[in-house]
C-alpha cells in the first residue's frame, strides 16, 4: 500500500517529464540549422528526390502535426532513424547500451567499495592523516576532468608501461562471447570461456577506475559528512555509555544511519556515470552509448542525439524512482508511517 | 545538555574586526586546504588578468622550426604541432576556460535568482507553474541536455556556455524561491509597517543580502564543476573551436599526439584539474566558515 | 570531623563506588580555557543514593561524565585531582577497559530520551546488544532478561515493546527503556543525569520511583543529578550542591535542607515555589552565573552574595565543617556551631 503512494506520484512525474523531454527535443531538433532532407539525400540530390524525402520524413506537414507524429512514435518506441547508420535509433541504442551498463556497474561497485570505508575512516580519524589523504583524494575526484584522467592513465599504463590495454572491450584476437546479456563478463562465464572473461576484465580495469574516481570523491565526502553528523547523535552516546565495542558502534549503529541520507547519492552517481561514460568511452574507444553519442554529435546525426536524450532522461527519472523506493526500505520510520 | 552550555556561554560574540581576524586565523589553521584553494584562485586570476605580462611568447605565433618539442628551458611546457609555445597558450587559455565558466555561473545565478524571487513573491498559479517547469528541467540529466542544445545551436564556446547556463538555472530558482518564501513573511510585515519605504526598496536592501549567502556558497561550489563541464564540451568538440587555446580543446588536440608527445595533453588537463580544485576548496572553505556549528555567522 | 557528611563506610574491603578528589578540569578554546570544575570532591559509597544539585552549566554533568570518560577526548584537560571508580582509575584505563567498565560497573541515564535510542534498530535488539556485550549468555537468555527488566519498569507488554522501533514510543516509554538498559547488567553505580527533566510532570514521579526502587532492591548506588533541589531531596540520602564548577555545600539531605549554610543554597531554597507563602512574591537570585573563561577572584558566588566581604574577595573558600555537614563559605567558618543551634530555636 505504502509503496504505491511513492510510486504513483513518481509515475505521474515520469509522464510529465517524458512529455517535457519530447517537447524540448522537438524544439531543439527544429532549431537545427540545415536541411535534414538534404543530409539524408545528399548534396547532389535532385529537387524531386528532396521533395519525396521530405514527404517521407513528414517535413511537409505543419509543425503541430509533426509534433504529434513525433510523440506517437515515441510512445511506440520509435526514436527515428539514424542519419549515419541508417538503422533505427532505438535499435542502435539497444546494441550499445549493455557495454555502457557493464562499465557503469563495475565503476559503481568500485566507487562504493573504496568510497564507503574511506569515508568512514575519514570521519572517525577526523583531521588525522587518513582524513587529510581521503579529503585530498576526494577533492581530486570531484575536480578531475574525466577525459584527461583517462588519457593520463592510458599514457601511463598502456603507452609507457605496457601492462594494460588502451582501448576496446576485449583483445583483438579473441572472439566475442555469444550475446546473451550483452555483458561480456557474464556472457563469457555463461559460455565457460575464460579467455574472453579475463581479457574483458583486463580491458575493464582502466576505464572503470577512471569512471569510479569521480564518484569516489563524492561518496567519500558524503559518507564522511553523514558519519560526522551521526556520531554527534544522542544514541551514539548511549551506545558508548553502555560500553559497546567501538567497532560495533561504528558499523552497527553509526554507519547504518549514516548510509540513509547517502542513498540520494546513488541516484546522482548513476546520473554522473552516464555523463562520465560519454567522456571515458571516447578515450577508450569503448563501444557504448558514450561513443555513440559523441560520434552522433560530431556527425550531426540529430535523430540519434534526440533519441539518446529521450532515453537518458527517462532512465534518469526511473533511477530516481528506484532511489526513493530504496529510501523506503532503508528507513523504518518512512516504511511504517508511509 | 549541560556539558555544552559552558562552552556556548563563554565563547564571546565576534565583536570588531580584530576578533574576526583572530577567528579567521584559527579557522585557517584548522583547514590549511582552504588556504591552498584561495592561493590557486588568486594565481588563476593573475593568469587571466596579466596574461600578456606572464606569457613568454605570443600564443598564436607559429614557429615551424620548433614543432612538437619536449619541455625545455625555452619552452617550459613544450610546443605544439605548429610550434606554438604551450605554456603561453595555456596561460591565455585561462581566459577562455575560466571566463566562460564565470559567465555561465553569473548568467545562471542572475536569471535563476530573478525567476526564483519573482516566483516566490508572486505566489499562486504562476509560482506553481514555474516550479513545475523547473522540476521537469531538473529531472533531465543536465549534461545530456547541454550537449543536445550545443549540438543543435552549433559548436562554439558561446553556445555551449548558454546551454550549460540554461540547465543550471533551475537549481538557483529553487534556492532563491525558498529563501524568498521564508523571508517574505518578515519583510512583508516590515513593509506594511514601514511608512513610505517601497517594497522594492526593502527587497533590494533586506531580502537580497540575506538570501544571497547560501546562493553564494552554491555558486562557488558550482564554479569548479562548470569549469569541468566547459572543458568537457570543448573536448568533445562542442565548445571552443581552434585556434582558441581553451584548455579542453588543447587536450582534445593533444590527444592526437599523446603517444610521442606526452606533454601536449598533460599540461592543459593539469591546469583544468588545479583550477577546479581551487574552486572546490574555496567553496568548501566558505561553506565551513558559514556553518553555524563552528560559531560562524 | 563531621562524620555525617562522609559516606557510609564500606563493609569489608569493597572500595567506594565513586571517589572524586580535588578534581579540576578545563576546556581549552581559542579564546582561553573554560574552567569547568575547580577542586571538586565527591564520594559515593556502596548502595547510596546521592544527589548532585545546581543550576544549568554549573558542572554537574561534567563531573560525572569525566568519571566515565565520556567527555569528548582531547577537548578537555584535567589540571589536578583524581577519580576512582570502584577503586580503579579511569584515566589509567585504555579504551577497551573503559568499555568493559561502562554498562557493567557504571551506567548512565541521560536527560533527553527522544534521540537516545538508535532509530533504525528495534528496541529488543538494542537491549540484547547491551546485555550480551557484558554477560556471556545466549540470545534467548538475553531476551528473557530484557523482558524481565522491562516488566520491572512497569511496561505492560514487554514483548511488543521489544519488537518496536523507538519512534513508536513516547518520551516516557523511551526513558523507561533506557533505564532498563542502564540496569540490565546490574551495575554497581548508576549516574542519572536529569532523567526526568525532559518529561511530562505526570510521568516524572513514576520514573524517579522506578529508579529508586530498583536501586534499593539491587543495592545499586545512584547519583541523581538535577537542577531541581526539591525533587532530588525526596529521593537522596545525601546532597552535594554545586555552583560554577565548585561544591559549595555537602551533607545529609535533611541537614542541608533544614539548615542550609551557604548563601547560595539558602537562596535556592527560598526560590522554591513550594516554600513560598501564597500571594507572596517569588524570589529570584540577582545577577548571573560567572563567566568561566574569566572567573571572579576569590569566591565565585561573591558577586551575588548578600553577605560578601573582603575575605570573600581574597581566595576561594574550601570545605569547612558546619555543625552536621560541610560548607564552603568564609562567613560560616567564623560562626560557632553553638550559635547556629541557638538561632534555630
Amino acid at each position: 500500500m505504502t509503496i504505491m503512494r511513492i510510486i504513483i506520484p513518481r509515475l505521474v512525474m515520469l509522464f510529465f517529464v517524458v512529455f517535457g523531454v519530447a517537447v524540448i527535443t522537438f524544439i531543439i531538433s527544429h532549431l537545427i540549422p540545415g536541411d535534414p532532407a538534404r543530409m539524408i539525400a545528399g548534396d547532389r540530390a535532385s529537387a524531386e528526390t528532396l521533395m519525396s524525402v521530405r514527404r517521407d520524413l513528414g517535413l511537409d506537414r505543419p509543425v503541430w502535426d509533426q509534433f504529434i507524429i513525433y510523440v506517437s512514435n515515441l510512445l511506440h518506441g520509435d526514436l527515428g532513424t539514424s542519419l549515419r547508420t541508417r538503422r533505427s535509433v532505438a535499435g542502435d541504442i539497444a546494441t550499445f547500451l549493455p557495454a555502457t551498463m557493464e562499465l557503469g556497474a563495475i565503476s559503481l561497485i568500485l566507487a562504493i567499495v573504496i568510497g564507503i570505508p574511506l569515508g568512514v575512516a575519514s570521519a572517525i580519524y577526523k583531521d588525522g592523516p587518513i582524513d587529510q589523504v581521503a579529503r585530498t583524494i576526494s577533492v581530486c575526484g570531484i575536480s578531475m576532468p574525466v577525459f584527461w584522467f583517462a588519457l593520463v592513465l592510458v599514457l601511463l599504463f598502456y603507452a609507457k608501461l605496457h601492462i594494460l590495454p588502451g582501448s576496446g572491450r576485449i583483445d583483438m584476437g579473441i572472439a566475442l562471447p555469444t550475446r546473451i546479456t550483452g555483458f561480456f563478463l557474464i556472457d563469457s562465464l555463461l559460455e565457460g570461456r575464460m579467455d574472453a572473461f579475463w581479457s574483458s576484465v583486463r580491458h575493464l580495469i582502466l576505464p572503470s577506475f577512471v569512471l569510479a574516481f569521480a564518484n569516489l570523491g563524492v561518496i567519500t565526502r558524503q559518507i564522511r559528512a553523514s558519519m560526522l553528523d551521526v556520531l554527534q547523535e544522542d544514541y551514539i552516546r548511549t551506545a558508548r555509555a553502555s560500553g559497546l565495542r567501538r567497532r560495533v558502534i561504528i558499523f552497527n549503529h553509526a554507519l547504518r544511519n549514516a548510509l540513509i541520507p547517502s542513498i540520494t547519492l546513488l541516484g546522482l552517481a548513476l546520473g554522473d556515470l552516464l555523463y562520465g561514460a560519454v567522456l571515458t568511452e571516447t578515450v577508450f574507444a569503448w563501444p557504448g552509448m558514450g561513443t555513440y553519442v559523441v560520434t552522433s554529435i560530431q556527425t550531426l546525426d540529430f535523430p540519434a542525439i534526440m533519441g539518446f536524450t529521450v532515453v537518458a532522461s527517462i532512465g534518469y527519472v526511473l533511477i530516481n524512482l528506484v532511489v526513493d523506493i530504496a529510501y523506503m526500505f532503508a528507513d523504518p520510520q518512512i516504511r511504517e508511517i508511509g | 545538555m549541560s556539558v555544552t552550555s559552558p562552552l556556548a556561554q563563554s565563547v564571546p560574540a565576534a565583536s570588531g574586526w580584530k576578533s574576526r581576524l583572530h577567528f579567521l586565523w584559527y579557522l585557517t589553521r584548522r583547514s590549511p586546504l582552504t588556504l591552498v584553494g584561495v592561493a590557486i584562485i588568486v594565481m588563476v586570476i593573475i593568469m587571466i588578468v596579466a596574461a600578456p605580462l606572464i606569457a613568454p611568447y605570443n600564443p598564436d605565433k607559429l614557429m615551424l622550426s620548433a614543432r612538437l618539442q619536449a619541455p625545455s628551458a625555452q619552452h617550459w611546457f613544450g610546443t605544439d604541432e605548429v610550434g606554438r609555445d604551450l605554456f603561453s597558450r595555456i596561460i591565455y587559455g585561462s581566459r577562455a576556460s575560466c571566463v566562460a565558466a564565470f559567465m555561465i555561473v553569473l548568467i545562471s545565478v542572475g536569471v535563476g535568482v530573478a525567476i526564483g524571487c519573482l516566483s516566490g513573491i508572486l505566489g499562486g498559479r504562476i509560482d506553481t507553474a514555474i516550479m513545475r517547469l523547473m522540476d521537469v528541467i531538473m529531472a533531465l540529466p543536465a549534461l545530456v541536455l547541454a550537449m543536445a542544445l550545443a549540438a543543435a545551436l552549433g559548436p562554439s564556446l558561446v553556445n555551449s556556455m548558454l546551454a550549460v547556463a540554461l540547465v543550471r538555472i533551475p537549481a538557483y530558482v529553487r534556492l532563491a524561491r525558498g529563501q524568498t518564501l521564508s523571508l517574505r513573511e518578515r519583510v512583508y510585515v516590515k513593509a506594511a509597517r514601514t511608512f513610505g519605504a517601497s517594497p522594492l526598496y526593502i527587497l533590494r536592501w533586506h531580502l537580497l543580502p540575506n538570501a544571497m549567502s547560501p546562493i553564494i556558497v552554491q555558486a562557488t561550489l558550482d564554479l569548479g564543476g562548470i569549469v569541468l563541464i566547459a572543458a568537457a564540451l570543448s573536448f568533445i568538440g562542442l565548445g571552443a573551436q581552434p585556434p582558441t587555446s581553451e584548455w579542453g580543446a588543447l587536450v582534445s588536440t593533444g590527444r592526437n599526439y599523446i603517444l610521442d608527445q606526452w606533454w601536449y595533453c598533460t599540461f592543459p588537463g593539469l591546469a583544468i584539474l588545479i583550477t577546479a580544485m581551487g574552486c572546490n576548496l574555496l567553496g568548501d572553505g566558505i561553506r565551513d566558515m558559514l556553518d553555524p556549528r563552528l560559531g560562524g555567522r | 570531623m563531621a562524620s555525617a557528611s562522609e559516606p557510609r563506610k564500606p563493609d569489608g574491603q569493597k572500595p567506594a563506588a565513586l571517589t572524586i578528589d580535588g578534581l579540576s578540569l578545563e576546556f581549552p578554546t581559542y579564546a582561553g580555557a573554560i574552567k569547568a570544575l575547580d577542586d571538586v570532591t565527591i564520594e559515593i559509597g556502596n548502595s547510596e543514593i546521592v544527589g548532585l544539585v545546581g543550576e544549568s552549566g554549573c558542572g554537574k554533568s561534567v563531573t560525572t561524565m569525566a568519571a566515565t570518560r565520556l567527555l569528548p577526548e582531547g577537548r578537555y584537560r584535567v589540571t589536578s585531582g583524581s577519580i576512582r571508580l570502584f577503586g580503579r582509575d579511569p584515566f589509567a584505563m585504555d579504551e577497551t577497559e573503559l568499555q568493559d567498565v561502562r554498562g557493567k560497573l557504571v551506567s548512565t541515564i541521560f536527560q533527553e530520551p527522544m534521540n537516545a535510542l538508535n532509530p533504525t534498530i528495534r528496541i529488543g535488539k538494542q537491549l540484547v546488544g547491551v546485555i550480551q556485550r557484558h554477560e556471556a549468555v545466549s540470545r534467548e537468555e538475553a531476551e528473557r532478561t530484557a523482558r524481565g527488566i522491562l516488566r520491572d519498569m512497569l511496561i505492560a507488554e514487554p514483548e511488543r515493546i521489544m519488537r518496536a522501533y523507538p519512534f513508536e514510543l513516547s518520551g516516557g516509554m523511551r526513558q523507561r527503556v533506557l533505564i532498563a538498559m542502564a540496569f540490565s547488567c546490574n551495575p554497581g553505580l548508576i549516574i542519572a543525569d536529569e532523567p526526568t527533566t525532559a518529561l511530562d510532570v505526570t510521568v516524572q514521579a513514576v520514573i524517579l520511583r522506578l529508579i529508586l526502587d530498583r536501586a534499593k532492591r539491587t543495592g545499586t548506588s545512584v547519583v541523581f543529578i538535577s537542577h531541581n533541589i526539591a525533587v532530588v531531596s525526596q529521593l537522596c540520602d545525601r546532597l552535594y550542591v554545586m555552583y560554577a564548577g565548585r561544591i559549595v555545600e555537602a551533607g545529609p539531605t535533611r541537614a542541608v535542607l533544614e539548615s542550609p549554610q551557604h548563601p547560595y543554597t539558602q537562596a535556592l531554597l527560598r526560590c522554591l515555589p513550594e516554600r513560598v507563602e501564597p500571594k507572596a512574591e517569588l524570589e529570584a537570585i540577582p545577577g548571573t552565573v560567572p563567566n568561566l573563561l574569566d572567573p571572579p577572584q576569590g569566591c565565585f558566588y561573591r558577586p551575588r552574595c548578600p553577605e560578601a566581604n573582603e575575605q570573600c574577595f581574597a581566595k576561594p573558600p574550601s570545605m569547612a565543617p558546619a555543625p552536621d555537614h560541610l560548607v564552603a563559605c568564609w562567613r560560616r567558618e567564623t560562626i560557632q556551631p553553638s550559635m547556629i543551634s541557638e538561632a534555630q530555636q
